[in-house]
This record gives C-alpha cells, structure tokens and sequence, in this order.
C-alpha cells in the first residue's frame, strides 16, 4: 500500500479562493472572508508548527488528523467510518477531550481517501481501540503545539498556560489569552508524528504529548447523543444509493444460473427496443446500462444469454457437514496448547465429546449494495458503502491499471454492513461498467444478487472433548474447528483476486487460510485449542465464497465451546456459572460473569431443570472475550415443545470493554449484537442446491421479526478508566448462540447442536 | 412504453414520462428528486421503500405508478419536518433508534399509518402492525421503545 496524495499542492490562499474547494480542504462551513482575514494577519512571522501549505497527507503528518478552522471548530479526519454504532461521536468525544474543547466544536470526516490516511477502516471493531487510539494521540499532539504556540504569543511559559474550550489563557492572567483560532484557524499544522510506517488498523502515530489522564476527563463518557440520527429521520441525509452525477447512467449486472458457468453467447438485439440499454460483457463479467434505473432493470431481465455448461459446482445441502467432516484438511493450525493432551486423553477414565455445526449465513443487507464510480480523464471517483474505502481505492486502481493516486474514493453511508459484504464487490464491478461506457455509472444490485451473491459467512463444524480420571475431575480438554475459510476472499476488495469483478474478468481465486479457537482463560492442566480450513467448494466467483461476517468465525466457535461447556457442567450436575467460575483464571472475565449473574438474579442449581408440559422456559449463560473485551450473556428463553418456536425472552449482558468512551452509544450497539445474534442463532441459513444459492430474499432467508424481539436486553456496562478501551462492535454478539442453547437445555434437557434453532429442527430434536 | 403520468407527491403534482409498469419508487427517487424512500428488495418484503397513499402505507417498490392514479403520495421527507416533527420522528431522534438508518421508511411510514388509527395501542397490537419489516442491524428494541413513546405522544 503506497500513500496518497493529493494530485497537486494548492496554496492555501488559492484554495480558499477557489471558494468550495474550502470545504473539501477543510470541511467547515464557515465564512471564506473570516478565514481570509485570520490567516492574513497571521501570515506574518508564521510559527514553526504551522503552514500556509497543506502538508502531504501522510500518516506522519498532524494535518493529516487534526485541523482547526479560523472559527476555533476542529476537523478530525479519519480514516474510518461508522457503521451504525456512532463511532464518529465517540472519536468526535476523544478529540474534543484531549483538545479541550466543546464536543460541538469537533465534526468528524470519515472514510474518504482524499482527506484522510488509511487507517484500516471497519474492522474487526478496532474503531476506538486503534482508530480512536490515533486520534486521540493526534489531538493530544495539536493541543501541546498550540499551547506551545500560545506560549510565544503571549510570552507565557506553556506550563502556566490553561485551555478551556479552545481558548489557551494563562492560569495568573485569564486576560491574556488567545484562541486556537488565532492562533492557526485557516492554516495547518506542520508537525510531524512519529509514525510506524504501518498502514491499516495497525497504524499509529503519536506525537510528543502524553493524553490526559482518564481523572481529567469532561467529555469522554458521557452518553452524548448522535447528530446523525434526525437527518435520517428527516429523509435529509443521502446514502451511498442516492448519490447522483450530471450524465450518471443505471447499470444492473448479470450473474449465471449454474455458479461457475459464464455467458457463451449474449444477445444484444434482445434488448433493442429500451431507451439507452448497453451490454458491457467480458469474459464471464456481465452487465447492463441504460439511461434510467428501470430500463437497467428491464435490460438485466430481458437480456437474452446462453451461458456455458459448467459442472455443478455445490454437494447437496443436506450433506453439507459431512462434506466439511470428510474434506481433506487444506490447513492445520494448533493455537494454544498445554500439558500432554493425547496422553491425558489415552489416559482418561471417561470422555465425554460433543460435535456443533454451524451453516453458511449471508450479511443480507437492508439493501443491497450500491456504488456510484465515475472514471473519466483516467481519473476514478467512486461512492460507495464499503467499510474500507482506502482498501477499495486500491482495488479500483488495480481493477482499472490506473496508479493509486488516481483513484479517489468518497464513503458514504451504505444499506448496512456487518464486515465483508457485497459492497466492495459493487463498487469494482461499477468502476469497470464506468471505464467501458465513458460515463458515471449507478450500480446497485438487485435482493436476489444482495443475498445470494455476498460473501457468507464460512459453515464449520467444531468438535469438543473433555477427558476425567476415576475421581470425576477433569483432565484434559479439546476444541477443534473444521471449516470453510473466512478469508476465501480477503476481508476487503483490494485485490482484484477478491472480488467478483476479479474472478468473472478472469483473475482466480486465491483463497486464503483463516480461522480461530475459542477465546476464554479457563484453565485445565491439558488443553489444546485448534482450527482446520477446507477448500473452498468453487475456485472462482462463487456465491459461496466465505469472508468476514459480524464477528468473523466467533459466533460459530462459541456456540460451539460454550455449549460444551455447559454439557460438561451438566455432567458434574454442577451449575453452570459455578463450574464456570471454578475453571476461569482471568479477574475481568469471572468479573463479567458474576455481574451478569447478579443482575439477571441467577440462583445456582445445576442444569436441566426437569420440566413437563408443551410450554417451558430456561436459562442459559456463555460468556467469551473478544481482543481484550470480555461479555457475558444470559439469555432466558421460552420454549413450545409442540411448534418448536422458541422465544428469546430476555436477556443480561455485562460487557466490560475496559475504558468507556459514550455508554449510550456502548448499550445500543449490545442490543443490535443481542438481536442479530438471536436472528442468526434460529433463523439464519444460507440454502443452496448443486448450482447455485437458493436463499435469495427475505422469505427464504427469514431474520428475527419485530414480533420475536425480546422482552428486555439489560445491560451492565463495567467501566475501567484506567484500561484502554478495546471493541464493542462485535463481542457482544458472541456468546448469544450458546446462551440461547444453554437456556434451551435447561427448560427441556434437549441439546441443540446445530444452528439455526427453526422451528422445524426444534420440534424434531423434542420429538 | 413511456407515457405521461401525474402524480400528486407531498402535496405537489409532478408530471413524469414513465412505463406504467414502473414502481412508484423510481418515480419518487429519480423522476421527482426524493432520495427516501430506499430500494431494499423490489419484492415488497422488507419496507424500506413504504410510502403513504392516501393515508394508506404502501410498498412503493411493486406499485405500479399507474395504479397511484389520483391518490395523494407521501413520503418520510413531508411527514414531517425538524421545525414540525410527527411524534414518530420525535421519539426516533429521542431513542436514538436507527443504526444504518436505511429501513427507517418502513417503519415510521407503517407505525404512522397505525397510529393515526389505533389510539393507545398495547405493545402487541404495535408488534402486530409492523410484522414483516426488516431491520438488519437489530434495532428492534429502540424501534419499538420509539412507537411507543410516539403512540403516548399521540394520546
């Protein structure tokens, strides 16, 4: 990955007259005259920290992150974007603390690659703990150099000087004070950080100044509201879909019935007669413009093509697991192990094992995924949803053989994301429409492409044992995941080997080998934690290429590993939480636990109760970390033996995710964990036959309905200041399967090991 | 083929050259300039694309814009407005409820119709009228804390 920068260095004053090119640089609507007048009376013995002159946007560079307009307001510019959790108002809140000033006074720039490094994106819910992480580093950094360049100014030394609200005074003389805005509103800073040379989540680069205690803070953790909300609610803000261009034009594409097939022949004429329609074919690559949207849509259904016979690809559905079963193991990786295992096991007085599957389930956005790309003069400007729009610059560049520089890629927000959907997939298929017919292209797909044709979520299979001497006490443990891949396709569209555009334009897929074990800290004297990918079904553009969905692997490897440890607490009639606090060794994850407990009123007895009658309730806990977050979930849950509906009633979470930035912010993003993962814990199924996927809209591919939602989802938020603050994006979305099974259990005695928990499969495993 | 069509959108008649065939929702995001409503599936499933017409919420996403005739359209931009909000865009902006925000039409456009019938509704009277709208990021429980909070609002 080569930086970016801007195709050429405009003085200041040249852009500030260039009138709307203010905002582009800077991002503040505030009065050109004002920033004029400030930066030309200041132009004069201009201090070492700033520059009439943007310097280059590199991540060595505090421009780069931070800048303050001639009104005192801050741009911070990141290299991120929020994907529906408000993660611009807890950057925004980080900003504003360590630069003291109003949270009003900051606006957050997201995702744009002309104004912001590439700091990884949305990923892996690293927002605050390493996007936030350099964004508070940055405007710790801006604030020691302004107070530095108060010092001059006001012939103050800078350890008596004080900021409130952006105004630097000294702490003797609150009359000698100066603005941020005085001091560099309508220039930049030109200060270096000491930058890791990394890109991605991973970049950091801290300046000199230390970030504020967490006892000084004012702004950080307080449940601030998103700004956001009432433009949506007002039908003002625009998606990525309602992005237009003068000259734009719709595209649809085209995807084969048989997957791996491609068009042998297409028939132009067979769409003569709509206003505008375009064939763009090559190789297996397929789509269709015209003038207006319905035309496209009009064209992508009557275009007459004969595709080539190609194998069918798929096993049958319902053979799916013992496809994974009896797959040859592409890749073997023991993550953690101690003791002699296979000696304990050989050993061993009685075992006990269990083996946990989990389907294929697809990101099913609320839309699906649209990109706008325009490539003119060799230069390319995309709108897109994707969670990585520095990742997609890089994949149009290579998509189009334009250099990096010329690729220009604006996020806006998209119809959902929950990691590796079809959006990056859209937005090279648009780039390659718009480079065919010299035009701004709209793409968007269609529900049936949106939900058969994203990267899913990888099926696997997990198998657990437990080995015990004579006495009954436990010696030895085992997890052992056996799986599709979850980077078939990478985690991102930056290589054309990655996305459909890639693999129907003849580049193959070149899956990669990724997946996980249970992350926890319980302690057994032998223990060994492993995973095993398999090939992917299709070597090239696949509906069943499997990436990055909410929680990459998580969900499945929990459910799998908590259940389990539920069968074995019921083996050793033990209660659940009991046996688990027995083997935990972590302070923060026994922490969790017993404050979920508590606040759920958990009275300890062994589990399952046993209960007749058609209509029985349980409960059940899982609990699992998550890169330094730990959360524990209780879920309550009705069960009707004789429908086979269960419903998931209530639900605890403790979620301790060390320093909290916004709690409001924190309990709303555990309740879209908690109601996602119920929906992908008993209804979520990816379905195929041998040619193609056949869950392809919201009847065949059903979500959890308003009408199951819980009763209640409470919330304990643990709060550690002191602890630097890690994910919350994904981990609470974790444990939910298993505690959802264990609470099923404990109201029948019934286990259920293969997710989802439908109807159908409910009422055949009461049977 | 291309015919003309009136239609009377947020109080205004607009007269487009349109497929008869063609959904309303094209009409409305293309011909007319309102980027809400959203296509979400084009199979009348989810409701992101949810209009009124004639008080009535309607999938715009398989209405025939021959079949709007003289009906009176509104969309999420003209219930109401941050100067005059409807209750159900109060409560929204008070609950924080959206997440992506791109289902958000279904629901208000839906709860709006219900509420300007059923005064005082139970929670499962709510649940029952927005049975079969889709929220993907799982706002659920905000959703139903804002219909609530607006059905009070609304007396």
């Amino acid at each position: 990955m080569t930086k970016f920068e801007r195709p050429a260095a405009f003085s200041r004053r040249a852009l500030l007259k260039s009138g709307g090119a203010l905002v582009v640089s800077i991002g503040m609507p505030i009065s050109l005259d004002a920033v004029l007048a400030v930066s030309e009376a200041h132009a004069q013995g201009a201090s070492q920290f700033a520059a009439a002159v943007k310097p280059p946007l590199t991540p060595d560079q505090l421009s780069s992150y931070i800048a303050v307009n001639a009104d005192g307001s801050v741009a911070a510019y990141f290299g991120r974007m929020d994907m529906g959790h408000g993660l611009h108002v807890a950057i925004g809140q980080m900003v504003a603390e360590e630069l003291d000033v109003p949270f009003s006074a900051v606006k957050v720039y997201m995702g744009d690659t002309a104004t912001s490094v590439h700091q990884g994106g949305a990923s892996g819910s690293t927002g605050i703990q390493l996007g936030g992480k350099q964004m508070r580093m940055a405007a710790a950094e801006a604030r020691r150099v302004l107070v530095e360049m108060a010092a001059e100014r006001l012939s103050v030394p800078a350890d008596q000087l004080t900021v409130v609200d952006g105004v630097v005074q000294a702490k003797a003389d609150s009359a000698k004070k100066v603005t941020y805005g005085e001091l560099i509103g309508g220039r930049y800073f030109n200060v270096p950080l000491a930058w890791n040379k990394q890109y991605g989540n991973t970049l950091y680069a801290p300046g000199k100044a230390q970030p504020k205690k967490p006892s000084e803070y004012k702004i950080v953790g307080k449940p601030i509201k998103r700004e956001d909300v009432a433009p949506k609610v007002f039908a003002q803000e625009d998606f990525c879909t309602d992005v237009k261009l003068p000259g734009m034009v719709h595209a649809r594409m085209l995807r084969p019935p048989v997957a791996g097939s491609v068009p042998v022949k297409v028939d132009e004429s067979s769409i003569r007669e709509i206003p505008g329609a375009r064939v763009v074919w090559e190789k297996g690559f397929l789509g269709v413009v015209a003038d207006r949207e319905w035309d496209a849509i009009q064209a992508m259904q009557k275009l007459k093509v004969e595709w080539s016979q190609a194998t069918p690809p798929f096993p049958p559905q319902a053979s799916l697991y013992d496809h994974i079963r009896k797959s040859s193991v592409r890749k073997r990786v023991v993550e953690k192990e101690n003791g002699n295992v296979d000696e304990a096991f050989k050993s061993a007085a009685k075992v006990i094992e269990a083996e946990y599957e989990w389907p294929f389930q697809s990101h099913a956005g609320m839309g699906p995924a649209c990109a706008l790309v325009e490539v003119k003069n060799g230069f390319a400007t995309c709108y897109t949803g994707s969670q990585k729009s520095h990742f997609v610059q890089a994949g149009i560049a290579a998509t189009l053989g334009l250099p990096l520089e010329k690729v220009h890629v604006k996020w806006v927000t998209g119809p959902g994301s929950y990691g590796r959907n079809d959006a990056d997939d859209c937005a090279m298929d648009a780039a390659v429409l718009s480079q065919a017919v010299g035009k701004p292209v709209r793409l968007q797909y269609m529900r049936e492409q949106g939900t058969g044709w994203d990267p899913k979520g990888p099926a696997s299979i997990h198998k657990a044992r437990m080995a015990f001497d004579a006495a009954g006490n436990i010696t030895a443990y085992e997890f052992t995941s056996k799986g599709f891949s979850r980077v078939d396709v990478d985690t991102n569209g930056g290589k054309p080997q990655d996305t459909l555009a890639g693999h129907t334009r003849g580049v193959a897929l070149h899956s990669g080998d990724g997946f996980g074990v249970p992350a926890e800290s319980y302690e057994f004297a032998n223990k060994r934690l492993a995973w095993e990918t398999i090939p992917p079904l299709l070597d090239r553009a696949s509906p069943l290429r499997s990436s990055h969905l909410r929680d990459p692997v998580g969900p499945q490897i929990h459910f799998a590993s908590e259940s389990f440890m539920d069968e074995v607490a019921a083996e050793l009639k033990l209660d659940p939480i009991e046996f688990r606090l027995r083997h935990l060794t972590e302070a923060r994850d026994i922490a969790v636990i017993k404050a979920a407990a508590e606040k759920f009123g958990w009275q300890p007895r062994p589990a399952p109760q046993r209960q007749t009658g058609v209509k029985v309730s349980g409960r059940g806990i899982a609990y699992a970390q998550r890169n330094g977050t730990r959360v524990a979930v209780i879920a309550e849950v009705d069960v009707d033996r004789s429908s086979g509906k269960i419903y998931a009633r209530r639900f605890v979470v403790a979620h301790d995710c060390g320093q909290i930035i916004n709690p409001d912010g924190l309990a709303k993003c555990i309740e879209g964990n908690v109601v996602q993962g119920i929906s992908r814990t008993l209804w979520e199924e990816v379905k195929f036959n041998d040619k193609a996927v056949t869950t392809v809209d919201w009847i065949s591919y059903p979500i959890l309905d308003i009408t199951e939602t819980p009763a209640s989802i409470e919330t304990v938020l643990i709060d550690h200041p002191e602890i630097a603050p890690s994910g919350a994006g994904e981990p609470s979305i974790r444990p939910v399967a298993a505690a959802i099974a264990n609470a099923i259990f404990d109201a029948t005695g019934v286990r259920m090991r293969r997710v989802p928990f439908s109807p159908d499969r409910v009422r055949q495993a009461m049977a | 083929m291309a015919q003309k069509v009136t239609l009377n959108v947020n109080g205004r008649d607009h007269t487009i050259d349109a497929d008869p065939d063609m959904p309303l929702l094209y009409a409305l995001r293309n011909d007319i300039g309102l980027n809400n409503p959203h296509f979400g599936c084009g199979l009348a499933q989810c409701g992101a694309c949810t209009v009124h017409l004639d008080g009535q919420a309607i999938r715009s996403c398989v209405t025939p814009v021959s079949a709007v005739g003289n009906g009176k359209v509104v969309t999420l931009a003209s219930l109401g407005t941050p100067e005059k909000p409807h209750p159900l865009q109060t409560a929204y902006v008070e609950e924080q409820v959206p997440q992506c925000g791109y289902c958000i039409n279904g629901w208000i456009m839906t709860a709006a119709a219900f509420l300007n019938e059923k005064k005082k509704p139970t929670e499962a009277e709510i649940k029952t009228a927005l049975e079969g709208l889709k929220c993907r990021c799982g706002t659920h429980m905000g959703i139903l804390r804002a219909v609530k909070r607006a059905a009070e609002m609304m007396g």
